[in-house]
């Protein structure tokens, strides 16, 4: 497994950085920090949407939105089925699959089709409900190439097949690295399954992110327009 | 499954081959058994058929047309990835609640009920209801209508018999939702599962129903439908809030699943927010 370098201080970004219309990202133990680090450097204008699932308990309400939304600037919700995929951050709600779906029928600003999310009662995957490997692959499915996906820390295999799957549909993949992870046991089974373009630290993982944010800012081709 | 069989679709030009392979599938499905299947939302229905073709060793999903239209012993076999949902008794204790608390009382001012559940599946949801009914001393004045449109899954709901193993959930849920006894009260044991007492299901008549086809019930004051419109596109949504408007007396309630809700659906305006959290609402007389 190479690591690629850190590309927090490279103007421009290099490869693999294609244009993305949406981030996934993928986190169970101690991911809620992991979160918060991350949310604590998106700026206002950050207008990619973000895409979360979380590993929390099944059996009661979530404060995530609550204690996310808290430290953040750009907005935090929780899943709601058949709503548009918005810039923010957008996490599945507890016992939940969250998915994504596209509706070919209506068609966006630039002719592109409107993304939508999409929640399932089906059976737990990886012992997960909501599983990381259906949101991502979802995301490959409905985005294609175009969405980027995010493996954190984590205790068991969950997002190691739905990383791949975004990986074979041309997408980006990062990884945090096992080392600095609390949890290795996530990043190590998603990095031995996608082999992803991008293994790193948190802090370089973020970066990365806010590259991909202002990668879209510049690229005329996004499919997807939002107005903000 | 396996990362090849994602679909290389670019996202910008044409459908990927796999979904219009999808839309092909369930319109054979339609024309061949008249189970409509194609207004139900494809996120889902993407999971569900790859795990059908798993299944069934088929390598794309024109082979499982194939094999679907050829052997009707398939059929069945294939609505079970469609249709069932896995639920469990007074899931989201806090809905059960509600319901208990502040929806029952309001209905006891009737002098008979009738109550539509819209997608029983295996019967979870009818029994939690019936037993939250009976402990409210208003089972024996209603009627419940229990419809599915899988056979098999209404047959079970019909017999209503669980594995033990999943009792204990149950009996911890019930408790949450404010049971006023002991769930053992309502079920005894039986071999390696539970059986739920016959009365439960003594005013329910359990029909097969289709929320893509078939019409409304009469006059209902309650119609449950939870974590079903989450598995159908938004036209479904639409036709099947529809049919739960038409079926409502006024003030009648609609209850949905904790995470649906009716804001992006065109009948909206038909009601109003009873509990926001627990997504109950009520017709507008």
């Amino acid at each position: 497994m190479t690591h690629a370098p850190p590309i927090s201080d490279l103007t421009p970004p290099p490869a693999p950085l294609a244009p993305v219309d949406a981030i996934v990202i993928g986190v169970s133990a101690g991911g809620v920090e992991a979160i918060l680090a991350i949310l604590a450097l998106l700026p206002a204008s950050f207008v990619l949407p973000i895409v979360a699932v979380v590993h929390l308990p099944r059996d009661r309400p979530s404060l995530l939105v609550e204690v996310l939304g808290a430290r953040a600037r750009i907005d935090v919700r929780e899943a709601e089925d058949k709503e548009l995929l918005l810039p923010g951050l957008t996490i599945a709600p507890p016992d939940y699959h969250l998915l994504l779906d596209v509706d070919r029928g209506r068609r966006h600003l630039a002719g592109a089709p409107d993304v939508r999310l999409a929640l399932s009662n089906d059976a737990l995957v990886s012992y997960c409900r909501p599983a990381i490997d259906v949101l991502f692959q979802s995301a490959a499915e409905v985005l294609g190439p175009r969405v980027a996906g995010v493996v954190l820390t984590g205790a068991n295999a969950d997002g190691a097949l739905g990383l791949r799957a975004i990986k074979a549909a041309g997408g980006l993949c990062a990884v945090q690295s096992p080392d600095e992870a609390p949890a290795r046991t996530m990043p190590e089974a998603a990095i031995a399954s996608a082999q992803p373009q991008f293994v790193a630290p948190l802090n370089d993982i973020i970066q990365w992110i806010l590259a991909l944010d202002a990668h879209r800012a510049v690229n005329t081709e996004s499919t997807v327009f939002y107005d903000r | 499954m396996s990362a090849q069989t994602i679909n290389e679709s670019d996202g910008q030009s044409g459908e990927s081959a796999f979904d219009i392979e999808l839309t092909l599938l369930l319109e054979a499905i339609f024309q061949r058994y008249h189970c409509d299947f194609r207004g139900y939302a494809k996120s889902s229905l993407r999971r569900r058929l790859r795990q059908a073709m798993e299944r069934f060793g088929d390598t794309s999903l024109s082979e499982l047309q194939g094999r679907v239209l050829h052997d009707a012993q398939a059929l069945p076999i294939l609505l079970d990835y469609l249709t069932v949902q896995v639920s469990e008794m007074f899931r989201d204790p806090t809905h059960f609640l509600a319901l208990r608390r502040d929806v029952l009382p309001l209905l006891a001012t009737y002098p008979s009920l009738k109550i539509w559940i819209a997608g029983c599946s295996t019967g979870e949801e009818l029994y939690s209801l019936a037993i939250t009914l009976a402990e409210a001393g208003l089972l024996d004045r209603t009627i419940i209508y229990a419809t599915d449109v899988n056979e098999e899954a209404l047959r079970k709901a019909e017999a209503g018999v669980y594995a033990l193993d999943r009792v204990a959930g149950f009996s911890a849920n019930y408790a949450k939702a404010g049971g006023t006894g002991s769930l053992s009260d309502w079920f005894t044991a039986a071999y390696d599962g539970v059986v739920f007492d016959r009365r439960l299901r003594r005013n329910v008549v359990f029909s097969d129903h289709s929320l893509a086809t078939d019409g409304d019930f009469a006059a209902t004051h309650l119609v449950m439908c939870r974590n079903v419109l989450i598995y159908f596109d938004r036209e479904l949504q639409d036709r099947a809030i529809a049919l739960f408007e038409q079926s409502l007396v006024p003030r009648g309630f609609l209850a949905l699943g904790s995470k649906e809700n009716l804001r992006v659906s065109s009948r909206a305006a038909a009601f109003e927010t009873f509990d926001g959290r627990e997504r109950i609402y009520r017709k507008l007389p």
